[in-house]
């Protein structure tokens, strides 16, 4: 089939940037987008053209790194995909095709259709983890966790840290990535001793990073390519008014010797 | 020339690593904020020793290439991981997975390694589930486990189709503390792309910024590289767009020998290639071997639809071949069997590269909804690749370039032949010989990570003392920075005809023609003639374009593609010297009836491989392959 691509092009962070016009041709409906993507860039190496720089690593939907607003869709028309496993078999010969970065204040602009997402990372060292050290660790199979509990941890722990959430809220509110990890590690029993601290620290980091937030409009769930359920931004918003309330900075001690 | 000494320690295997940790150096815990230890890489191997290095006391650096350490590869492992624990109660022991890795690596593994990795795989399980994985588990809370291919017990843990995402996060979440506490240094965006060896000892790297171009030297008491295995030689493999030997190979180009390039995995149950636009392969895990059984027509050309191939008519090979293990077949020889019947005119789908994987035996027993809980998010995944539903229709599969046994030679302390330079996960050779069992990639980077080199480092450690060096006016650290700066002004100067992706796939056929799932003299012979002739074209005639100031994803591949030449060059000098078969390596010209013909006589070895410079063969070293527990015997899965 014959397309026709509007791409934005940005050539760094404080360059303007701009739709470009490509029309692409033979593009074969068994093709992922990315694969239609790498064609498109051959093709304008091969024309003496700077190729198109865009995020993409494993191709198969769990990176996260893939992040292309496409038509005005986070990661595109397929539900419960990401940009990397939508086929072309999902649009028609004659096509125009809208493509930009994520947009959101909190994911400054690198390149072309490549942003920032480190504050995500950073969200995560705010207290998005369970503090063991490796060694010492009890035998597995003495925590007993039943397995509603830890499909329903799992269905939240499956984020991929893609950004998409972000993208689609009208806000730009990172609540769906947020609520995600604290619903994780708040269902299981091992996450238990930090749950407090963890729901205060990651929410204001989240907030100082500079991500809007949430009035539950439920566009992240639309666009989440793991069908992430909003329900863990109720979960995080119970857990961190709990531990508001209740929670008091362990004093340090130094020990006596 | 080089002497590889494998440091196996004295004494019964069982107690080999115990007695060894005993006999180790330490050092002491206020000595260990003075030493710098540079990570590169965070997948599963390089997040976890990271973590663990960090939180014992050393300073650490980390360097990925990926703008965040939760994105390595590792991230793309579906189907579990293996332990030695037992909770099945069938049999499975230490000794158990020892063996069957032994077996399955067609005796050209390190003994005293393999027996260590199964030792300490089951205080991985143990440290994950603290980290909270959410390992799947059974309604009455305990862990669950299913049986990968190689293996006749139940020893692999499983989060869904997604371990390698859960065990990952749980890395890197002990990592992102590890930073947040200031222990590690994160360098994302960060490609390494010189090792630093000043005065007999690798003391630090050069990387590029990938997103301001900037040069930088950092210097370390001590390197570890844990940046995964090479599969995309091949061009198309399952290992994601970015997985790649530059870090391995310039170590490699700095005296770090190379062990059993030529040792690939290709596995049986992935999705046939669809076109000339392909950019890479999906895989369909192997746990679906578990409920899935693999047939192809009887007849020749057969091209009904499947559901009107009567069940007379079809040929479930694996089952018929290996009975005692039929579709749980270990990977080498299920691929190898799928080609021949691909080969025999009976495949399926497009060109006849195909075989059914079927389901529907199991949706009958089970129902669907079993099915769907085990493997719903592979069949979603293979519904939106293929367009077709195997729920009703039974999936196409076809191996792939999946895995890689052969990496940098390290001896028993994962250190390699350069001091300081140490080795972990798929970037090494060890654990694996010329096969690599299911679930086992996962185990030996997490061991690798937490439970070995955060000890034998300590060893390395305490004998040498912690000095700065000057990154600025080294000559070792200066000259390394010049040449990566002359290396990418040069490719950006040669603005020639072609792009680097046309090299890559040129070269990623070569290789899978001539050093794929069957070799033979002939064609290694004539792939060594056209190697160096693409890799002087690629010199004259590649095309980069931008600049190298910012972000410029033509100049990181035009680099990582010239390195793939070379080492494809050295992958098919190693398979042609290797006169047998054994594991991955199928020599045409040896085989029995059929089946690999091993020769343990001529090539029970590790073949590594020392840089000789430019244009020169590399000089063969040698590490013999002594069987002290496991009696040495031709595999057989009939
Ligand atoms: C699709 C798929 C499924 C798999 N499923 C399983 C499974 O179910 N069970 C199993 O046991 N194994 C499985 N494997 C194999 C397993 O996933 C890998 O072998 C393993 O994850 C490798 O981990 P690693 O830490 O060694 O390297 P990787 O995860 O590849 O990490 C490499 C790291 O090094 C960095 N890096 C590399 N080069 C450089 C450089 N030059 N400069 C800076 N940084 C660099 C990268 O940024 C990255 O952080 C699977 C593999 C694939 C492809
Ligand atoms: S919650 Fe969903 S959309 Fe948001 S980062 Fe995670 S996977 Fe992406
Ligand atoms: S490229 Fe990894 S999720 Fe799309």
């Amino acid at each position: 089939m014959r397309l026709t691509l509007h791409v934005w092009r940005q050539s760094g962070p404080s360059t303007p940037g701009k739709l470009e016009t490509y029309p692409i041709d033979g593009v074969d409906a068994d093709m992922s987008f990315l694969e239609m993507f790498d064609m498109l860039n051959e093709q304008l190496t091969l024309e003496g053209k700077e190729p198109v720089a865009f995020a993409h690593d494993c191709r198969e939907g769990i990176c996260g790194s893939c992040n292309m607003m496409i038509s005005g869709q986070a990661h595109g028309p397929w539900k419960g995909a990401t940009t990397c496993q939508l086929h072309m078999r999902a649009f028609k010969d004659g096509d125009e095709i809208w493509v930009e970065p994520w947009r959101a204040k909190a994911f400054p602009m690198v390149k072309d259709l490549v942003v920032d997402r480190s504050a995500f990372d950073r969200i995560i060292q705010a207290g998005g983890y369970i503090s063991v050290n490796t060694g010492g660790a009890r035998d597995a199979n003495e925590i007993l966790i039943g397995k509603e509990v830890v499909d329903e941890s799992m269905d939240a722990a499956a984020c991929i840290g893609c950004g998409a959430c972000v993208a689609a809220c009208p806000n730009a509110s990172a609540s769906l990535f947020t609520g995600a990890k604290i619903t994780h590690l708040g269902l299981l029993p091992q996450g238990q001793p930090e749950r407090d601290r963890r729901a205060l620290a990651m929410v204001e980091q989240m907030d100082l990073e500079g991500f809007g937030h949430c009035t539950l409009t439920g566009e992240c769930q639309e666009a989440c390519p793991k069908e992430i359920s909003i329900d863990v931004i109720k979960r995080m918003n119970r857990d961190y008014a709990v531990a508001a309330a209740r929670y008091v900075e362990p004093k340090e001690t130094a020990g006596a010797g | 020339m080089t002497e590889l000494n494998s440091r196996i320690p004295a004494g019964p295997i069982e107690k080999k690593w115990d007695q060894h940790r005993f006999d180790m150096k330490l050092v002491n815990p206020a000595n260990k904020r003075k030493y710098d230890v540079i990570v590169v890489g965070a997948g599963l191997a390089g997040a976890s020793a990271a973590a663990t290095m960090a939180e014992l006391g050393y300073n650490v650096s980390c360097f990925v290439f990926h703008d965040s350490p939760r994105r390595a590869h590792s991230i793309a492992a579906q189907g579990g991981i293996n332990a030695a624990k037992n909770y099945q109660n069938d049999g499975d022991s230490v000794y158990r997975l020892f063996y069957d890795t032994v077996k399955g690596g067609d005796f050209r593994a390190r003994e005293a390694n393999v027996y260590r990795l199964a030792q300490v795989s089951v205080n991985i399980i143990d440290q994950c589930v603290a980290q909270g994985v959410p390992f799947a588990r059974e309604y009455g809370g305990l862990l669950a486990n299913r049986s990968f291919g190689g293996a006749q017990v139940s020893r692999t843990f499983y989060a869904r189709g997604q371990t390698g995402q859960q065990l990952l996060i749980g890395a890197y979440q002990a990592l992102e503390r590890q930073i947040a506490l200031g222990k590690v240094k994160m360098h994302t965006h960060s490609e390494m792309l010189e090792l630093v060896v000043a005065d007999g000892r690798a003391r630090g790297i050069v990387v590029r910024n990938l997103l301001t171009g900037a040069v930088t030297a950092h210097a370390a008491d001590a390197v570890v590289l844990a940046t995964g295995g090479y599969g995309n030689v091949f061009f198309l493999s399952t290992n994601a767009m970015y997985s790649n030997v530059t870090a391995s190979w310039r170590a490699h180009k700095k005296g770090a020998a190379f062990a059993n390039p030529c040792y690939t995995q290709i596995h049986p149950t992935c999705i046939p290639v669809s076109g000339e636009h392909q950019s890479k392969l999906t895989l369909m895990s192997e746990s679906l071997r578990n409920d899935g059984r693999v047939w192809v027509p009887k007849k020749q050309g057969d091209t009904r639809p499947p559901s009107q191939i009567p069940e007379s008519e079809r040929d479930y090979y694996l089952e018929r071949k290996y009975p005692s293990f039929g579709n749980l077949a270990p990977r080498d020889i299920a691929s190898r069997a799928a080609k021949e019947a691909c080969d025999d005119g009976r495949g399926v789908g497009p060109g006849g590269l195909g075989v059914y994987l079927d389901f529907a035996d199991s949706i009958k027993r089970l129902g669907k909804k079993t099915i769907s809980e085990r493997y719903g998010n592979l069949f979603d995944m293979y519904q939106r690749i293929t367009d077709e539903n195997p729920y009703e229709v039974p999936m196409r599969i076809y191996p792939a370039v999946h895995y890689t046994m052969g990496g940098l030679w390290v001896d028993y302390n994962l250190m390699s032949n350069v001091p300081g330079l140490h080795v972990i996960g798929e970037a090494n050779f060890s654990d694996h010989g010329a096969n690599r069992l299911g679930a086992s990639a996962l185990m030996q980077g997490l061991a690798d990570g937490y439970f070995v080199l955060p000890y034998t480092i300590g060893n390395y450690l305490a004998g040498v003392k912690p000095e700065k060096v000057d990154v600025n006016t080294h000559p070792a650290f200066t000259d390394a920075v010049r040449a990566v700066k002359q290396q990418g002004e040069t490719l950006l100067g040669i603005k020639g005809k072609r792009t680097v992706d046309s090299f890559h796939k040129e070269l990623g056929k070569i290789m899978w023609d001539k050093c794929g799932m069957a070799r033979t003299r002939e064609g290694l012979e004539e792939a060594l003639q056209r190697i160096p002739a693409l890799r002087e074209e690629f010199w004259r005639n590649v095309n980069v374009p931008g600049s190298g100031a910012s972000l410029n994803q033509s100049l990181e591949k035009a680099g990582r593609v010239a390195d793939f030449i070379e080492l494809g060059e050295l992958m098919c000098r190693d398979a042609l010297h290797r006169e047998e078969s054994c594991g991955g390596h199928f020599r045409v010209e040896y085989q029995d009836d059929g089946e690999a013909q091993r020769n343990d006589d001529d090539f029970a070895y590790v073949a590594a491989w020392e840089w000789a410079g430019n244009g020169q063969a590399q000089r063969l070293l040698k590490e013999p392959l002594v069987y002290e527990n496991v009696k040495m015997a031709t595999r057989s899965y009939k």
